[in-house]
């Protein structure tokens, strides 16, 4: 089921077009990688989201309806650029912003203590804001934006300025939410994080969608029916019986065996491949290479500024 | 709760809490009862301390006994003594000053001197100048050898105060003072200029620093920009009333703790009737104030009467209502400015045009107290960007209720127009980073949809 549906999405500000019929179709209960270079219009499609900006043309749908000013108590966002009350306290800070995402005070209250006590960090409770380290605040920040557990969560590069351990924890909350049930968007350009976390993405590039899909069927998609194959033998038998139909792209030695990383070029399979092979000396590993999100992510912004020229 | 209260209880609650706002508030009634309290102070200590004063003469001995005694002021006429003997040990002698009189004193004008350690009130100096002048009057008409002269004085002799009462639609007299009126005016069109000022700078400031530490872009996925920014100015707002009305209440406790203590008491009753009289802020017509003997405490009681005289419920509903009206016609536009610059150096070039009429305000208002029906002034408290401060700077002079709740329509209506406008600019600029704004570029926030 779709949590939330973006349909034909036009933003348009005064010198450039921000975001050009965009689409955007998120599973409940999944990870959603939102993706694309710096300027693409990442921001302002969760701005649009949260309602912040409106589009001039295009319709929100969340939740089976037409999203609707009360949603925002069921969204949760985390901007890139983080930031809070310099001269506030940390508790009663907290407080505020759960208040405005429609806690009592009461509820606030109580479920704040929890993640202070998780955290371990009821310590800064009573502690100024510009008292904190960077780190500090961005867990602070971090707490109230999930602290209404929202059914959907929008982290804008959500490990930005947090130490690996605190990424980690970061990570580790990050799962446990979508365990109990929330959907969430990610916008990053950490391209391991979106292959370790995201089920889904989405590709934008400026202003338009240009990949979109189950994460798995898109690296299965730009795969370039390419095999990574370890054996025992001559690399130069090896090369010779590989004719035109295939292309050597790599080979290194390590440990004393050869790995070559071989391309098939005609509609050949794999048994083929490994039957070719045979000869040249002992298959001891077997593999299909298939392409990191960065390496798709760059070919296909490439493509699509070749296109443009 | 809505959020829109969320807002204005934090706005409220972070500032009121400061330690700056505790102190402005306790400091500020400790000098306006000063105001009031010093002179008076410092009129009833001089009139308690007897003093002496030697008068010494050139051998005419013209004027000897001419200076009457008063209840503290003692003359003694030494006709054996010289101004030299006496110059240098008066004080050794229990005598606070020598006054010495020149034989040429009916020609020359400063031929008298009074010489003494310390400086005399300027009271005693006129004291003694209306004596000599009064006696060498009486010398010189004596000259002209007119018969029966003191008859014919006496006859003649006048004396002239005037006493102004305005009769209002009804028919009821009041005894005013115009000093008085212009006093208010003052008082009033300043401090609406200064409040207008201290807290539309304060909701600019607001407004800049969620812009710079980027917490605004959380608070907005929350509440509406427009929920974000009333919520700035009405909770800024109310500091400032708490502000204004805790003003008041000390500044009265201060004024009626202290008078007993300081005034005789007929005037102290006054100071209280009229703090007990603007703490109700009911208009008294007339309180009835014991007489007092000497001649410069009527004049005092005058003054006493004519606070009476003073609507002060209207003049402080109005203040309030002006200051309301102005720092929301204001506060608008301060956080417009705030949103549209990254820091608060930026503010310069929009903060001109809303300066400028702020400051024309002030101008026209110090030229309405002392012309309160000049047409400058009367048109100034109709245009809502200067009629907050020039119509608090007519009011107390008497202005018909029709142009009161004209000039208090126009306001109202202009600060929801101009509420209106700025919320177009603030939901724009509080997103934009970096670039540095220009008048066009507000013209196009002002144009964008939704």
């Amino acid at each position: 089921m779709k949590l939330l549906e973006a349909r034909d999405i036009v933003k348009q500000f005064s010198n450039h077009l921000a975001l050009n019929k965009v689409n955007l179709a998120v599973n409940e209960g999944s990870i959603y990688g939102l993706l694309g270079p710096n300027g693409a219009g990442k921001t302002t499609l969760i701005r649009i989201i949260n309602q912040i900006t409106a589009p001039d043309n295009g319709e929100i749908f969340f939740n089976n309806h037409k999203l609707k000013a009360n949603d925002v108590f069921d969204i949760g966002y985390l901007p890139e650029e983080r930031g809070l009350y310099r001269k506030m306290k940390v508790g009663e800070q907290a407080i505020y912003l759960a208040q405005l995402k429609g806690l009592s005070r009461s509820d606030a209250i109580s479920r704040l203590k929890d993640w202070f006590e998780k955290f371990e960090i009821q310590a800064w409770w009573d502690k100024k804001v510009e008292e904190l380290s960077k780190g500090m605040q961005q867990k602070v920040q971090f707490i109230t934006t999930v602290i209404h557990e929202p059914k959907l969560l929008i982290f804008d590069e959500p490990f930005s300025g947090f130490d690996p351990i605190n990424a980690n924890i970061i990570k580790q909350e990050i799962l446990k939410l979508k365990k109990k049930g929330a959907t969430i968007i990610f916008s990053t350009h950490n391209m391991e994080s979106v292959e370790e976390l995201c089920t889904h993405i989405t590709l934008i590039n400026e202003s338009v969608s240009l990949l979109e899909g189950p994460m798995d069927t898109i690296r299965r998609n730009y795969s370039l029916d390419e095999y990574e194959i370890g054996f025992r033998g001559d690399v130069n038998l090896l090369k010779a019986t590989l004719t035109t139909q295939y292309k050597i792209i790599e080979s290194k030695q390590r440990n004393g065996e050869n790995f070559v990383k071989v391309r098939i070029l005609n509609n050949i399979s794999t048994n083929d491949l490994l039957k070719t092979m045979l000869s040249s000396g002992n298959i001891i590993s077997f593999r299909e290479i298939i392409p990191s999100m960065n390496d798709i992510f760059i070919r296909v912004v490439e493509e699509a500024s070749k296109k443009d020229k | 709760m809505s959020k829109i209260s969320i807002i204005i209880q934090r706005e409220y609650l972070t500032r009121v809490k400061k330690k700056s706002f505790i102190i402005m508030t306790l400091l500020a009634p400790v000098f306006m009862a000063a105001m009031f309290l010093v002179p008076a102070w410092i009129m009833t200590r001089d009139d308690t301390e007897e003093k002496v004063i030697a008068v010494v003469e050139d051998e005419t001995n013209m004027f000897k006994d001419v200076i009457s005694n008063t209840q503290y002021l003692k003359f003694e006429y030494l006709e054996e003594a010289t101004l030299d003997d006496l110059k240098t040990n008066f004080s050794d002698k229990g005598y606070y000053a020598v006054l010495y009189i020149s034989p040429k004193v009916a020609y020359i004008p400063n031929a008298v001197q009074l010489i003494s350690h310390k400086q005399p009130p300027l009271d005693l100096t006129i004291y003694i100048a209306n004596a000599i002048e009064k006696e060498i009057e009486q010398k010189k008409l004596e000259t002209y050898d007119i018969k029966d002269l003191d008859k014919i004085l006496k006859a003649v002799s006048t004396n002239i105060h005037v006493q102004t009462i305005k009769i209002s639609d009804d028919g009821i007299e009041k005894e005013t003072s115009t000093g008085l009126s212009m006093g208010i005016a003052y008082i009033g069109g300043l401090l609406i200029y200064i409040l207008i000022f201290l807290f539309g700078a304060q909701v600019m400031r607001g407004v800049i620093e969620e812009k710079t530490s980027r917490v605004v872009e959380v608070i907005i996925s929350s509440v509406r920009p427009f929920q974000l920014m009333m919520g700035k100015i009405l909770g800024i707002g109310l500091v400032g009333l708490t502000q204004f009305v805790l003003w008041i209440i000390i500044t009265a406790v201060i004024i009626t703790s202290a008078q007993s203590l300081l005034l005789p008491d007929d005037i102290g009753q006054t100071t209280q009737a009229i703090t007990e009289n603007i703490m109700s802020a009911a208009p008294v017509e007339q309180t009835q104030v014991p007489v007092t003997q000497t001649q410069d405490f009527n004049e005092i009681q005058q003054v006493f009467n004519s606070l009476h005289s003073i609507n002060w419920g209207l003049i402080l509903g109005s203040f309030m209502f002006y200051f309301m009206g102005g720092y929301f016609l204001y506060a608008s536009l301060f956080a417009a400015v705030g949103s549209a610059v990254d820091n608060e150096t930026d503010t310069q070039q929009f903060m001109m045009p809303i300066t400028i009429p702020l400051i024309l305000g002030l101008f026209v208002a110090m030229g309405a107290f002392q012309n309160p029906e000049s047409s400058v002034a009367f048109w100034c408290s109709f245009i809502p960007f200067t009629s907050p401060i020039v119509m608090m700077a007519r009011l107390p002079f008497g202005i018909p209720y029709w142009e009161l709740i004209l000039s208090m329509t126009i306001l109202v209506l202009t600060f929801l127009g101009t509420t209106w406008l700025a919320a177009k600019i603030y939901r724009t600029g509080i997103l934009m980073y970096g670039k540095k704004t220009t008048y066009k570029e507000l013209w196009k926030w002002l144009r964008y949809k939704n």
